[in-house]
């Protein structure tokens, strides 16, 4: 029984090491902050529905774009262009302190740019 | 993605695919297009107008720089969507002894045929290549597993796979056109992007010569329709059934 | 029953070993091609498949040639082979993995292999190459494990056995037909545009199959795990005799319908298989060794053979060369050369690419081992 007990408590420090680490050294105790793009209303859709569902709305742009051959994207907010370089990144030029700094401290690495381009680090060549 | 959400999300597409139809019906050229059949895109390349320049590469070099074609500087790793390849080598079976002397220096343009019938659509594992109403032959770079069955299929050496990353070797990038990852097969779309814009193919575009010509098949009164009526026409391979959509002018 | 397989000698964990080192050095080449891309294979844009998919080719062949053994034992109740069906079940299991493996390196998005699941599509060889392998592999594995269970605790195998047992019969020459079909089906490449292609497949995997069959029965008997009969022996080597026979039969008749009908699209990769050009001659070797392989085994079999073990171990080793050279390298290779645009292209493996492909033969012989350690410890008697 005690061996059972001791094991177990040993699993769960293992499971709960890299959480116990973050919250250790700070990784973690902060709140990403974020900078949307000045002057330019609102996004493709509204900011609730952006914050919760955009790489939803970018994977329906990327088959409808590809696949389907749907090049524009209508929503009360207006027309657009589907582009991930093309309309997204115009606004949010600054993906270093806008997407990246969200992504990073969630830990999710999107692939979009071993293709797509970013315009600051394009222009810079 | 809840009910609500994703109701909304469809109707938001709903009204996204309307609108680009009613954006095209309202837009003068388009609207009699949406009419009729739909287009069937295809080219014709005069062996005569495209000689006429001796060693101008101003289509490849327009096509390459347009989609991020990279250039590795050897053969194993090549990427080509549109290149030049000796007149033997292309029509080897239209090649006699005599033909071989006389067209020895014909340097022949070839690009992706998009047949109307393409083995590597039908070879395509994960539907990551397919043919478009429009006859285009496109790619999914998102879905492509880089298994190069296509590769193995395609009787024109028009697909490419990205043995490395492409993105160091491409001289100049185009911001406005994606580059592709390691480990899929890309090739020639037929200026996709280009087209739905209303635009004609870089390829096209750049020569001077007027010896690549881009057209409706679909549409008797288009250019390319009336030169494959009255001019003499073959095609790379016919023989294999895949009927491809590249012609070449006499 | 597992438990059997960590029971062993000194030279059975030290066989053991040195298989983990051999797949330690595979996976680390394997890390490094994923990293730098597939352009540190030899392969590249003529030659686009290389060793990867020869080897996958071949090791559908002799997982599907455990029908060989299979079909005896169960349709026509040849009870002295119920020891080597056990073993052919867990060859074809751990030929299979090897293929599954072989296909997942040569991918250049193996992080995205799922995608011929979520969007299977029917008219792609390859998505019914994945449903017949997988499936194959799952029947060997129940047929095999229950079977040695029900030995290992004496009582008869249970009677839902025997209906998977005949289904594994067609599902065998399914998965080489539809890897033959996977070629066969390409205009673009007209050496293997045949018919012929599935037929002979099957014939050279009937001959390769129980060819590895039998060594590895010489190498367990070596071992002493378990006394095999000679008749067991004979029997096999009279299917892989006959097989030979058709095997080369049918190398000939293509070689006839090519060379006669003199088609020069067809002619040229036969040519370039037997004698190259002449600033490419890298296939000659491999062409000419797996026929001249295949004739003298064929020989041997017919003949010394019958009396002398050593013989038969040596026919047996040049069966599986000769298959895998004809199969392996020379039907792959030999299909891409000359290219559609008639270039002549050479192809020369990289380290790598060979360590990878020792790497998966290592998980092959890993998983070998531990099952046929299983059978023998069973047949012991502990």
């Amino acid at each position: 029984m005690i061996k059972i007990l001791i094991s177990l408590i040993l699993f769960l420090m293992v499971v709960f090491l890299p959480v116990g680490y973050n919250v250790y050294t700070g990784k973690t105790a902060y709140i990403p902050v974020l900078q949307p793009p000045e002057q330019r209303g609102e996004c493709v859709e509204n900011v609730m529905f952006m914050r919760k569902k955009h790489s939803l709305l970018l994977e329906k742009w990327r088959d409808a774009y590809v696949r389907d051959g749907i090049k524009r994207y209508v929503s009360i907010n207006g027309i657009y262009k589907i582009s991930l370089t093309g309309t997204c990144l115009e606004c949010h030029s600054n993906k270093t302190q806008f997407c990246d700094r969200c992504h990073d401290y969630l830990g999710v690495k999107p692939r979009c740019w071993s293709c797509h381009n970013i315009p600051e680090k394009v222009a810079k060549k | 993605m809840n009910r609500r959400d994703f109701l909304k999300f469809t109707g938001i597409l709903a009204i996204g695919v309307a609108a680009h139809q009613a954006i095209n019906m309202l837009s003068g050229s388009d609207a009699r297009q949406s009419q009729k059949k739909r287009e069937k895109w295809a080219m014709a390349i005069s062996f005569s107008a495209c000689v006429k320049k001796e060693g101008c590469k101003a289509c490849i070099d327009a096509c390459h720089f347009i989609h991020n074609v990279p250039e590795f500087g050897n053969p194993k790793d090549e990427i080509k969507w549109i290149w030049q390849s000796p007149f033997e080598t292309v029509f080897g079976d239209e090649t006699n002894v005599f033909t071989k002397s006389m067209l020895k220096n014909l340097s022949v343009l070839c690009l992706c045929n998009h047949c109307e019938n393409p083995p590597c659509v039908r070879v395509c594992p994960t539907k990551a290549t397919w043919i478009r109403k429009d006859g285009i032959v496109m790619m999914d770079y998102h879905r492509c597993i880089g298994c190069r069955y296509c590769m193995a299929a395609c009787p024109y050496d028009a697909r490419s796979f990205n043995w490395r990353e492409p993105e160091p070797f491409i001289k100049e990038i185009n911001r406005d056109f994606p580059r592709r990852s390691k480990g899929v097969v890309e090739k020639c779309n037929f200026c996709e992007e280009r087209i739905s814009q209303g635009f004609l193919p870089a390829c096209v575009e750049a020569c001077t010569e007027r010896a690549l010509i881009f057209g409706d098949l679909n549409d008797s009164d288009s250019e390319i329709s009336r030169l494959l009526r009255t001019r003499f026409s073959i095609q790379r391979k016919p023989h294999l059934g895949t009927d491809p959509k590249v012609f070449y002018l006499f | 029953m597992i438990e059997k397989a960590f029971k062993g000698t000194s030279g059975y964990w030290l066989w053991l070993f040195f298989l983990f080192f051999l797949v330690i050095a595979g996976f680390i080449s394997y890390l490094r091609q994923l990293h730098e891309g597939l352009t540190i294979t030899g392969m590249g844009r003529d030659i686009s498949w290389g060793l990867y998919i020869a080897n996958f080719t071949f090791l559908v062949g002799i997982a599907a040639s455990a029908v060989i053994v299979v079909l005896p034992y169960y349709v026509h109740d040849y009870k002295k082979f119920s020891v080597v069906t056990v073993l052919g079940e867990f060859l074809a299991v751990s030929s299979v993995i090897m293929t599954i493996l072989f296909i997942t390196v040569d991918l250049g998005m193996p992080s995205r292999i799922l995608n011929v699941l979520f969007y299977p599509t029917p008219s792609s060889l390859l998505f019914w190459d994945m449903v017949v392998l997988s499936g194959y592999l799952v029947l060997n594995l129940i047929i095999g494990w229950v079977t040695l269970d029900a030995e290992m605790k004496e009582i008869e195998p249970p009677k839902w056995l025997k209906p998977l047992a005949y289904i594994s019969i067609p599902w065998a020459i399914s998965i080489h037909t539809v890897t033959a079909f996977i070629y066969s089906g390409l205009v673009a490449r007209p050496f293997w545009h045949t018919a012929l292609l599935a037929p002979r497949f099957l014939a050279s995997a009937f001959a390769s199959g129980p060819s590895v069959l039998v060594i590895l029965c010489y190498i367990m008997g070596y071992h002493g795990a378990f006394y095999l009969e000679r008749d067991i022996i004979k029997k096999l080597t009279t299917i892989i005799t006959y097989a030979l026979a058709i095997h080369i039969f049918f190398t000939l008749a293509e070689i006839y319908t090519v060379f006669y009908g003199n088609v020069p699209a067809h002619k040229t990769h036969l040519e370039f298989l037997f004698y190259g050009v002449p600033w490419n001659r890298f296939l000659m070797p491999w062409a000419w060794g797996s026929i001249l392989g295949a004739a003298i085994a064929f020989i041997l079999f017919l003949t010394a053979s019958k009396r002398r073990d050593d013989v038969t171990l040596f026919a047996s080793l040049l069966t599986v060369f000769s298959i895998w050279a004809e199969k392996g390298l020379g039907l792959v290779i030999g299909g891409f050369v000359p290219t559609v645009l008639y270039k002549f292209p050479k192809y020369i493996p990289t380290l790598y690419e060979v360590l990878i492909t020792f790497g998966i033969y290592g998980v092959g012989a890993i998983i070998l081992t531990i099952l046929f350690k299983m059978a023998a410890s069973v047949r012991q008697g502990n």
